[in-house]
């Protein structure tokens, strides 16, 4: 059970949109950017509150891959991989910022809950590859040494 | 403000033509993707500063009595002398930050926020342009944007407004005439007539199919509903394409205007854009020009006091691309998960709540207002006869300019690489492009004369797609980059079909093997038979073009795979798997510090002596190569 705060926040989310399934993922959309992620007893409340069954909240919620029941990191680092940052060599970027964060594969968010790391298909800024944003903000043209002065700076904020 | 009738629209017009004329210079400052990534708000900021303290007043509105009547929540940067302004993304992206200063059409290329005073003291107050921060090409500097080579050879009509006006501000875009469209469909023509206009058209859907978007019209339009829906797919997932969302963050209103025009030609009332979240900016621009249009009385009830209602709403992706293809994004509108349906029944029978609906790409519904405007006879002056119009791309890879470009349909393919995209970047032989994504095929050397259209390239078993364009230059392995594709639609397929579930996971595992060291030409062979087998099993059009990049490079390139498997080699050395490290006996002077640096004992041999690497211990780190003195050791 989560505190009484995280239910009415869903009520009021809920209240600006609607209580029919189309408004499903704009709800739990909202949620996630209000907490960083979605929290499971959250989606189980929403579900009532729409008349829809649980069952089928967790399959659309699952379905798509930006929906995240555990919690991200107070910055969400997004590498993209597509094609053109592929060609220009994203993997060298990644592995780098595995370097910094020690992070890897299977780990995507750092313990101090700092740094949650995602790899995306494409941002389509594929004139400025490779590029990754840090909550949205755009870094273009990065090279390892680039997210070494990314990540310092982040972390000299803290 | 609304626009209660045609009248109305005339004057806003008017108005709105004359302030933006009234600057004596116009400060564009690209605020697209790309060149905000690069600092260009602070950029933005700094001018404003400048063009501030010129005036000695605050900057607020302009001395024109017209802006009184511009609608609220709209910014009146300008002021009577210069105006500055946020433009939508110019397609020169590598060149970001740009700025284009107007009437003289200077364009300001890798601009920083120091030379911003430069800028306004030469341009702004002395009319002459800073040589510095003009674009030069092979020692030539070019003053005006239009002399550019990147753009002279482009022919700009979707993306016409995309950097000359204010995304963010209706008026600029009713200045250059914006909303003319709808004006005529609703007080000229018949919703028939509309529809005949577009199926006259031959417009084909942008989208990637080439369906032709008239057809699709009035099959909607024949039908008797009360409720149809106009859906636009802005969900524009292939990686390496980025037009939709140029269009979406540049001119959005023209996209809009699109689908009025569609609502009103075929009896909806209400339209959807389903926007991926990787774009917030093309998100955060809808929604203003949606909220900017209810203000003018462009979208609402009674549209310029017509009968005409229509509402536009906008639902963001989250993050499937499976999404992009047609009966999963209605699902996903409708809050389930994004999974493609047996068809028929068609979208334009049963799409959206199973209702009639016309579904088409960001760029099909941006060229409605000026086939509209202009007709369809001079719509099939553009392009050829099948494919008429034009076809925006985004041109990535290993390219001297990378960007967004737009070109006639039936344009060569070596046109777009090497006169606008001034050729292979940093010289080295030209091998491949890739089109349309990781359901595209490749086109290689032979192919540069090819046209790019719908039914050329049909006929290369590659297709148009979203329209993106990665060139591929002699470094660059095709079998790792088929891998590359087929490991992004394995993971991005649904689920819901066997072929496409297991047959692009049985693909990827061979793939996997081959670029490893570990395939045989059976491999091949048996890539080439799931490759059929999916094409012609699989549900969607996801699915049907999933094997298309493997069964185009297997055509193409096919001594490269048996380079892989048989002769375990890969010449480019992007394979990991295959990379062999060898020590050159004449060159090695036997220090022994490769072998000390090795992590696993690999390398063994006796001082002054040249050393040998064990192959069958080898991890292929590369640390003893970084570390030989003599340059003793070479990867093979």
């Amino acid at each position: 059970m989560l505190e009484q705060s995280y239910y009415d926040k869903a009520d009021e989310i809920i209240g600006r949109h609607g209580l029919e399934q189309r408004f499903l993922i704009p709800i739990i959309q909202d949620i996630q950017t209000f907490y960083r992620y979605l929290p499971p007893e959250l989606l189980s409340y929403v579900a009532g509150r729409l008349g829809i069954n649980e069952a089928k909240a967790y399959s659309v919620a699952t379905f798509y891959e930006n929906f995240s029941f555990e919690a991200k990191g107070k910055y969400v680092i997004r590498v993209c991989d597509g094609t053109a940052c592929h060609v220009q060599k994203s993997t060298a970027i990644i592995d780098q910022i595995y370097k910094e964060t020690g992070l890897s594969k299977g780990r995507h968010t750092t313990e101090d809950m700092l740094f949650t790391l995602e790899t995306v298909s494409c941002l389509g800024a594929c004139g400025l590859a490779p590029v990754l944003t840090v909550n949205d903000a755009v870094h273009a043209a990065m090279t390892p040494e680039k997210v070494h002065e990314l990540f310092e700076e982040l972390k000299g904020k803290e | 403000m609304k626009l209660e009738n045609r009248e109305s629209l005339k004057i806003q017009r008017a108005i709105a033509k004359e302030a933006m004329s009234a600057p004596a210079h116009r400060i564009l400052v690209c605020a697209g993707t790309g060149c905000l990534a690069g600092g260009s708000a602070k950029i933005y900021d700094k001018f404003l500063e400048l063009a501030a303290k010129e005036e000695g007043v605050e900057i607020k509105l302009s001395a024109k009595e017209a802006h009184a009547s511009l609608p609220s929540g709209i910014h009146h940067q300008e002021t009577a002398h210069t105006g500055v302004k946020r433009s939508g993304c110019h397609g020169f992206c590598e060149m970001g930050p740009l700025v284009r200063i107007e009437p003289q059409n200077y364009l300001y290329v890798k601009v920083k926020e120091e030379d911003c005073e430069e800028i306004f003291e030469q341009t702004i107050r002395n009319n002459r342009p800073v040589k510095r921060l003009l674009y030069e090409e092979d020692g030539v500097k070019y003053e005006t944007q239009e002399k550019i080579p990147f753009y002279q050879q482009q022919t700009r009509l979707v993306l016409k407004n995309c950097g000359h006006i204010d995304a963010e501000n209706i008026n600029e875009y009713l200045a250059v005439g914006g909303y003319q469209a709808l004006e005529k469909a609703l007080f000229e023509l018949s919703p028939k007539e509309v529809v005949r206009e577009i199926s006259d058209s031959d417009l084909r859907g942008r989208g990637g199919g080439g369906f032709k978007t008239g057809y699709k019209w009035q099959q909607v339009a024949r039908q008797d509903a009360a409720e149809k829906y106009i859906v636009c797919n802005g969900d524009e997932g292939d990686p390496g394409a980025f037009m939709d969302r140029s269009v979406m963050e540049g001119d959005p209103h023209k996209m809009l205007e699109g689908m009025m025009i569609a609502g009103y030609a075929v009896g909806a009332k209400e339209g959807y854009i389903y926007v991926r979240a990787e774009y917030p900016l093309a998100i955060s621009r809808l929604k203003t020009a949606i909220a900017q249009a209810n203000e003018a009385g462009l979208l609402g009830e009674n549209i310029l006091g017509t009968d005409f209602h229509f509402q536009i709403h906008i639902n963001m992706g989250a993050g499937a691309f499976v999404c992009g293809e047609g009966s999963a994004l209605t699902a996903s509108i409708e809050g389930e998960r994004g999974m493609p349906r047996t068809k028929p029944p068609r979208t334009v029978e049963q799409g959206l709540f199973a209702k009639p609906t016309v579904l088409n790409n960001v760029e099909t519904y941006a060229n409605v207002p000026m086939i509209i405007n202009e007709g369809a006879a001079w719509y099939h002056s553009i392009g050829t006869e099948k494919s008429p119009g034009t076809k925006a791309f985004a041109l990535t890879g290993s390219v001297k300019h990378t960007g967004l470009i737009e070109v006639p349909m039936g344009t060569t393919l070596r046109k777009i690489v090497y006169d606008i995209g001034g050729g292979v970047k940093n010289d080295v032989p030209f091998k491949a492009v890739q089109i349309g994504g990781p359901s595209g095929g490749c086109l290689v050397t032979n192919n540069l004369e090819v046209t790019l259209d719908f039914d050329s390239l049909k006929k290369l078993n590659a297709m148009i797609g979203s329209g993106g364009l990665v060139v591929m230059d002699e470094n660059t392995c095709m079998v790792e980059v088929a891998r590359f594709f087929m490991n992004f639609t394995q993971n991005e397929s649904c689920g819901k079909c066997v072929p496409c579930r297991e047959g692009t996971k049985r693909m990827l595992d061979i793939l996997e093997d081959i670029v490893a060291g570990n395939g045989t030409e059976d491999s091949l062979k048996t890539l080439e038979e799931l490759g059929e087998a999916i094409t012609n099993t699989a549900l969607c059009g996801l699915g049907k073009s999933a094997a298309l990049p493997v069964l185009s490079t297997l055509k193409n390139f096919r001594e490269e795979y048996l380079d892989h498997v048989v002769g375990k080699r890969c010449a480019t050395g992007v394979c990991q798997g295959l990379l062999r490290y060898r020590i050159l006996p004449d060159v090695c002077k036997g220090c022994s510090k490769c072998a000390r640096n090795c992590p696993v004992n690999a390398i063994s041999g006796k001082i002054k002596e040249p050393f040998a690497i064990d192959l069958s211990v080898c991890i292929k780190c590369g640390s003893c190569l970084e570390n030989c003195p003599f340059g003793a050791i070479v990867k093979e």
